[in-house]
């Protein structure tokens, strides 16, 4: 692909969208392609789930009283808020979505390694949604997404148990995919598809994957023990039983801190494409960026403790969690580099799907700054469970992890269902969100330095002011939401063909038709350089 | 513009005033950090613009040496940071958990949803903590049922409140004044109720205020009184008739255990040895101390406690409740 590029073309006569009908063909299909976009069906579901919580959250937030709601709806929303965004969005969002539909596509397989499994896991996953939807339709649960011992297994007289069991069984669906996409970039690389040529987008998910493996089975045995202790009472979180409230914070954030590069690393793997596509230039320090994703997914398992710095855990304990916390900053800071210089001397298109990636950058480099100072001990002691950590981490799984879902989703879907959408529409979306965003949680910063605790139903009046703001901001956020599902659905009826390569870039997945044919690729194709050899311009003397 | 709604917190502390240096720098690094990526993307953004639909950017330099500087720099240059952020941070971390000596103890128990707090002089509140100025203060913290968080902003200051074991905060305010008390770890319905005030006062405020309260009774005298009424004093005596260690003078020291370990006679052993007294025997007694679990409250604990800790072995000053409610020390016992 040099030079002329068409944004609209002839769709090819079959597809996998058009080879087959009816229900049955989507409900036991085994094409990684159709599963991917049962995953986009379910995901946005749990997140209008999630996102109809939080707008519940910031209205009754508007007043300093607790007027709206009673204390204990109000605990049962903000739970059942965290449970579905991470559990239910963020963590599938980006692999079950967009690394179903690319990998295979990205290394020039015809399927993912088990696609069998593959279906397996999105039926697992939705029946561990419908257990927490029952538990939520039943009364919800209000320990909190953390499940907090002993408050969990003792106190609480909410759905603890069918909340835990449906978070177990989606944990499982996690581990199936991650286990699938392991195997398949190890086996099923195109002939001449070197680990150096993969793209960035396959090397995350990797990276992503192993974690998956490794960490969400911890998640699942201390669940398991939060039911042991909560039905038959065996003591083993709870002092009154003799048991000890901390090992459970040590296990849950083994997996739950790790969790949360579960969910980023992937949006760095997207925006690690965007960049190059729409700079239209090779991505800077293409092996630091790879290297920098494993090496975040070994870090992520060695700084659990930064959650417990205040939680009674050993002084010298807390020190060496904060020094191993601080490391992380250096692969995330070498991703950001490398991404910004990437622009330099690039052929840089504001597209959709770079406003968001660009965005992403923004955001995240200032979660994670805000996360270099959480890691600093003497400032987590008074931010901690403040306003202040919920600002940060919305910054780094919001304005990080769904800037670059959506930055994927819009940069993918010429690809996915073969239409181009607005244009206009898109790009005024990308900036709403973007705005709704920094109203909502910037001023999230200063009340939590202010020391506004989280999980408050009710607040001293003194922090209105910027709560009404950060409500005021989560109404443009909502409504930046909402176009892009408009314009999305419009375009699967109306928007015009996309060609194969709608923005003239390179990668393997732009090589085939868009959508692409159910085996992938008409002959497996034969990988020769790495994932983003752009031509060059003609060296010109007067080089600007 | 808005006249009741702050932007930065009140400070009441010394404390504080560090925290808040070592917040405003680490802000300027972010701030700083995060403006150059921002001004990078939309400079270059902007200079590097497509000018038309077929344009492709400039060759990329060869992977050269200059590449690999550039790479090692901006990961060197933010570790360095890093690493002094982390010492400095981890400074102060040790400077608010470590408690002085001459600290004056407070109790406070954490239960859904209220703290109860009891003055060293026997005064008791409730979502309420008076404290003098200028002295530091120390408190000895546990729950009665799941986990709670001490947390007053004007200090910076924040630790959670665990059932089964203390933890101890400390401060010493500077500033007069009544300042936020909250709740911080999330422990069920009426979470955000369990807040209340701190009020700093005047040396000769606070001794008035004191005054106040009737029938207060010092922590150590019904400590006292408890270890008569649940007969520990059979054992715990310091005669030759003792079947037990010898208690005067044990806090803080080392004790020898029948497995041969040696443990600090901390707050947590003493009360981990009235609770569940088999769980580490002093080497050369019988373990024939009854258990307590279940018949002493997390009050009543904290009263035998301090107890304890006030009773003097022989030569030091007898401390006046030592001398009048507790079987004096005469001679020292064969505590190993």
């Amino acid at each position: 692909m040099t030079g002329a590029h068409a944004e609209t073309g002839a769709p090819p006569r079959t597809h996998y969208l058009n080879a087959s009908y009816g229900i049955r063909s989507w409900l036991l299909t085994t094409d990684h392609k159709r599963i991917g976009i049962l995953y986009l069906i379910s995901v946005t579901f749990f997140f209008a789930i999630g996102g109809l919580m939080a707008v519940l959250i910031r209205l009754e937030l508007a007043t300093p009283q607790g007027d709206l709601f009673q204390a204990d709806v109000y605990n049962r929303l903000f739970t059942m808020h965290g449970i579905m965004m991470i559990f239910f969005f963020l963590i599938p969002s980006i692999p079950a979505v967009l690394g179903n539909f690319l990998i295979p596509i990205m290394v020039g397989a015809r399927d993912l390694a088990f696609p069998r499994l593959n279906l397996f896991s999105w039926y697992l996953f939705n029946l561990g949604g419908l257990f927490t939807i029952w538990a939520l339709v039943h009364g919800g649960v209000d320990t909190g997404w953390t499940f907090y011992t002993p408050y969990s297994t003792t106190y609480a007289n909410t759905h603890v148990i069918a909340t835990a069991l449906g978070i177990f069984i989606a944990g499982f669906s996690s581990i199936l995919t991650g286990l699938n996409f392991v195997v398949t970039i190890h086996r099923m690389r195109a002939p001449g598809l070197t680990w150096f040529r993969l793209p960035l987008f396959v090397w995350s998910l990797y990276a992503t994957s192993l974690i998956i493996i490794l960490g969400t089975p911890v998640l699942a045995i201390t669940l398991l023990l939060l039911a042991a202790e909560r039905i038959v009472h065996v003591g083993i979180f709870d002092p009154a039983l003799g048991g000890d409230p901390l090992l459970f914070q040590h296990l849950f954030w083994f997996y739950s801190h790790p969790a949360v590069y579960i969910m980023v690393l992937p949006a760095m793997g997207v925006v690690s494409e965007i960049v190059p596509a729409f700079a239209r230039k090779k991505i800077f320090g293409y092996r630091f960026i790879a290297y920098a994703s494993v090496a975040l997914a070994v870090l992520s398992f060695l700084v659990w403790g930064h959650h417990m710095f205040v939680a009674g855990m050993s002084i010298y304990a807390a020190t060496v969690f904060s020094a191993l916390s601080m490391l992380v900053a250096v692969p995330s800071a070498v991703k950001v580099f490398n991404w910004t210089a990437t622009l330099y001397q690039g052929s840089v298109s504001w597209e959709t799907p770079m406003l968001y990636a660009l965005g992403f950058i923004g955001l995240f480099t200032m979660g994670g700054l805000t996360g270099v100072m959480l890691a600093t001990l003497g400032i987590d002691v008074h931010v901690h469970d403040t306003y202040f950590i919920i600002a940060h981490f919305h910054y780094i799984m919001v304005g990080g992890a769904i800037m670059g879902y959506l930055g994927g989703l819009h940069y993918w879907w010429p690809k996915i269902t073969g239409k181009l959408y607005s244009r206009f529409w898109s790009r005024i979306s990308a900036m709403v969100i973007f705005i709704g965003f920094n109203v909502t949680f910037f001023p999230q910063f200063i009340l939590g330095y202010l020391g506004m605790p989280r999980r408050y139903h009710a607040y001293p009046p003194e922090f209105q002011v910027l709560n009404v703001m950060s409500s005021a901001g989560a109404t443009i956020l909502g409504v930046g939401y909402v176009i892009p599902l408009v314009y999305f659905i419009w375009s699967m009826r109306y928007g015009r063909d996309a060609s194969s390569n709608p923005w003239g870039v390179v990668g393997l997945e732009w090589e085939t038709t868009s959508p692409p044919p159910t085996e992938n690729f008409e002959t497996t194709p034969v990988v020769t350089r790495g994932p983003y050899e752009y031509p060059h311009r003609q060296e010109d003397p007067g080089a600007r | 513009m808005f006249p009741n709604a702050p932007l930065f917190p009140e400070r009441a502390s010394a404390m504080a005033a560090e925290v808040d240096h070592l917040f405003f720098a680490s802000l300027g690094i972010a701030a700083f950090f995060s403006l150059l990526i921002a001004s990078f993307i939309v400079y270059l953004g902007t200079k590097y613009r497509r000018r038309s639909a077929d344009e492709v950017g400039r060759p990329p330099r060869p992977e050269s040496r200059a590449t690999t500087v550039l790479e090692v720099t901006w990961s060197v240059v933010p570790l360095a940071i890093l690493i002094g952020l982390f010492v400095w941070g981890a400074r102060v971390y040790f400077a608010i958990s470590r408690p002085p000596a001459d600290a004056t103890e407070f109790f406070v128990v954490g239960k859904q949803w209220m703290w109860k707090i009891q003055h060293p002089e026997g005064n008791r509140e409730i979502n309420e903590l008076h404290v003098p100025i200028d002295r530091p203060i120390k408190l000895t913290m546990t729950s009665e049922d799941v986990i709670h968080s001490f947390f007053i902003p004007a200090f910076r200051i924040k630790q959670d409140v665990l059932p089964g074991r203390y933890t101890t905060l400390w401060f010493q305010a500077d500033r007069p004044g009544t300042y936020h008390l909250f709740c911080a770890q999330y422990c069920g319905a009426e979470h955000s109720k369990m807040a209340g005030w701190v009020s700093v006062m005047e040396p000769h405020e606070y001794q008035a205020w004191l005054a106040g309260e009737t029938g207060r009774r010092a922590p150590a005298a019904s400590g006292a009184d408890l270890f008569a009424a649940k007969a520990c004093n059979t054992c715990h005596r310091p005669d030759t008739a003792a079947r037990a260690p010898i208690l005067a003078g044990l806090p803080g020291r080392p004790v020898r255990l029948q497995d041969g370990r040696t443990v600090i006679a901390d707050d947590g052993y003493i009360r981990e040895s009235i609770l569940d007294p088999q769980a580490r025997i002093v080497a050369g007694y019988q373990p024939i101390m009854p258990t307590f679990k279940d018949q002493l409250s997390e009050d009543d604990l904290i009263q035998l406690l301090t107890y304890i800790k006030s009773l003097r072995p022989p030569g030091d000053d007898p401390s006046p409740i030592a001398a009048s409610a507790a079987p004096r020390a005469s001679r020292r016992g064969a505590r190993r």
